[in-house]
Parts: C-alpha cells; sequence; structure tokens
C-alpha cells in the first residue's frame, strides 16, 4: 500500500512540477533576466551571460538552456521529490491523524498546506528567496547550512505541533488544541529566528521592487506546487483507499 | 476493516493505521534517493560538491533561485 501511496505522490509531484514550472516561467524568469542585467551592469559578473569577464568561468550553459531545460529540470526533481516524501508522510498519517475526522482528500489538502509552511514560508522569512546577484558566494557554505537546518528545526516543530495537537485533542476539543499547537511551532520558530545570524548580502542599489517580485515569484511558484501537489494527490489517494466515486456508495475500504 | 453504510450522510472517512514496518522500508530507499535528488537541485557544486565543476550548479541555476535555495 506504501508502494502504492509513493507512486500515486510521484504522479501528482509530476503534475504539480508542471504547473510550477509554468508559473516560473511566466512570473520567475522575468525577474531572474532583470537580476543577471544588473548584476552584469555592475561587473559582478560569475558565469552568466558573456564570458569575457572572467576567461576560467566561461559560459556552461546558455541563459535560453539555464531558463528552458535547466528550470524545467530543477522544478521537476524538486516537485517529484517533494511528491513522493509527501506521499510518505501521508501514509504515516492517514491512519494516525483520523481523529480529525478527514478523509483522504482532506487529510492531503491540511498536509500540503503544513508543508508548504513549514518547509518553504516560515524558513523562507528568515532566510528568503534571492534572485541572481544577491548574495556572497564567500558565505555560501555557511548560508547553505543555515538554510537547511532551519528547514530542518521548521518541519520537526511542526511535527512536534501536530502531535501536541493530537495530544491535546481529547481534553480541549479541536479548535483550542489547534490553536496552542500552532502557538507551539509559532514560538519555536520565533526563537529560532532569533538565534540564527541574519544576513544581508544585497548589493548597494539593487532595485527593491525586482528584490520583491522575484520573493513574491518565488513564493507563487510554491503555492502553485503545494496546492496542485495537495490536491491531485488528494484525489488519487482518495480513489485508491476509497474507489472510484461511482462504486463508492456502501463500498468496503481496500486494505 | 470498517464497512461504511449507504446511510451515513458524508460517508466514513476512516483510513487505515499502516503499521510502521510496512512504511519504513519504502521510506529509508524512497526517501533517501528523493533526499538525494533534492540535495542535487538545491545545493550540488554550490556549498559542496560530489562532483567538480560547475556544470549542475549551472544547469538547475534558475531553479535553484527560484526554489529559494542559496545560490551563490
Amino acid at each position: 500500500m506504501t508502494g502504492n501511496l509513493l507512486l500515486r505522490g510521484l504522479f501528482a509531484g509530476l503534475l504539480a512540477g508542471m504547473l510550477a514550472f509554468g508559473f516560473a516561467t511566466v512570473f520567475g524568469e522575468p525577474q531572474v533576466d532583470r537580476a543577471i542585467a544588473f548584476e552584469e551592469s555592475t561587473g559582478h559578473e560569475h558565469s552568466h551571460g558573456d564570458a569575457s569577464a572572467a576567461p576560467e568561468e566561461e559560459e556552461v550553459f546558455s541563459r535560453q538552456t539555464q531558463a528552458g531545460i535547466g528550470l524545467f529540470t530543477g522544478v521537476m526533481v524538486y516537485s517529484l521529490s517533494m511528491g513522493g516524501l509527501f506521499a510518505l508522510v501521508f501514509a504515516y498519517a492517514m491512519g494516525r491523524l483520523g481523529a480529525f475526522g478527514l478523509g483522504p482528500r482532506g487529510l492531503a489538502a491540511l498536509l500540503a498546506m503544513l508543508a508548504l509552511v513549514a518547509v518553504f514560508v516560515v524558513p523562507g522569512l528568515k532566510y528568503p528567496a534571492n534572485p541572481p546577484a544577491v548574495g556572497d558566494p564567500a558565505t555560501i557554505g555557511q548560508r547553505t547550512r543555515l538554510f537547511f537546518l532551519l528547514m530542518l528545526v521548521s518541519v520537526a516543530a511542526m511535527v512536534l505541533a501536530i502531535n501536541a495537537a493530537r495530544a491535546l485533542l481529547p481534553r480541549l476539543g479541536g479548535w483550542n488544541a489547534t490553536l496552542l499547537a500552532g502557538l507551539l511551532y509559532g514560538a519555536v520558530m520565533v526563537a529560532a529566528a532569533v538565534a540564527f545570524p541574519t544576513f544581508n548580502e544585497v548589493p548597494e542599489h539593487f532595485p527593491a521592487s525586482l528584490l520583491w517580485q522575484f520573493r513574491v515569484a518565488s513564493l507563487g511558484i510554491q503555492v502553485v506546487l503545494w496546492a496542485a501537489l495537495g490536491l491531485a494527490f488528494g484525489w488519487l489517494a482518495e480513489r485508491y483507499l476509497l474507489g472510484a466515486p461511482k462504486v463508492r456508495r456502501g463500498a468496503r475500504l481496500r486494505g | 476493516m470498517t464497512t461504511r453504510t449507504a446511510s451515513s450522510p458524508s460517508g466514513d472517512l476512516s483510513l487505515p493505521a499502516l503499521p510502521l514496518g510496512q512504511i519504513l522500508p519504502w521510506a529509508i530507499f524512497g526517501g533517501l534517493l528523493l533526499i538525494l535528488a533534492l540535495y542535487f537541485v538545491g545545493a550540488e557544486q554550490g556549498a559542496t560538491s560530489m562532483f567538480s565543476g560547475t556544470a549542475v550548479h549551472e544547469f538547475v541555476h534558475d531553479g535553484r533561485h527560484m526554489l529559494g535555495f542559496p545560490c551563490h
């Protein structure tokens, strides 16, 4: 059963990735191009565009390749991986979060929403997505470690909060248990955000509006991805777990 | 397994809890592969490198930026 759900997760990830790629092409690429243009105009060249500035750093792929098949590959691998991991989380959660009375589609939608918050939105408030030209190559190691560490803290805090909600549910009821769990997650993440170092590596005169638009596009990609993943997976999982809608009335739950 | 009756208005949506032992093999092999794939999109040839050069970094460059990973 886990294997079947995993396949369905990959399939949902495939669909979500294609939609996210479309969104990224339309709303994200223009911002990347503008950021690279800024980068080139200020001479902070690093291997995009013309390679004359640094002979040893010659252009490996054209911008067209990076924005086309390269972006497609990146988004698809990300989306497929998230789809698979999502299915594994769903397989673990489905009988265990039953007290909340959600069906497969409701549970998948809830988990996708929580994943969007825990994997991207909240860690991104501390370490947001940056366009080309933003970021000092000297700190890439430290920033990468902290980025993944904060993501890990966020996911762990979310798991803790969900378990807290489950434990409190019988005593406090759904509303108060969920509120307290949300408060717990928020408190852990505020503490982590205060404890983690801050980086400000936006170059002088980098357009603030471009930075904002790039980050909004980046958020949009993730919203499209997780919404599509949650809804598509929920639909696929329901068909598997409860049978196709036509024959569902009075049907047995397949084990 | 629960049998749902046609009379329940919204249908019983309770789902079986899969035993951990059934999920674990998938979680270990699948999970590791998927996390390795994420690593290649998100971090390879940025902060750390399994392969020398910049081809992986440059190929997924735009995706890495837009998906929120630190790129350079």
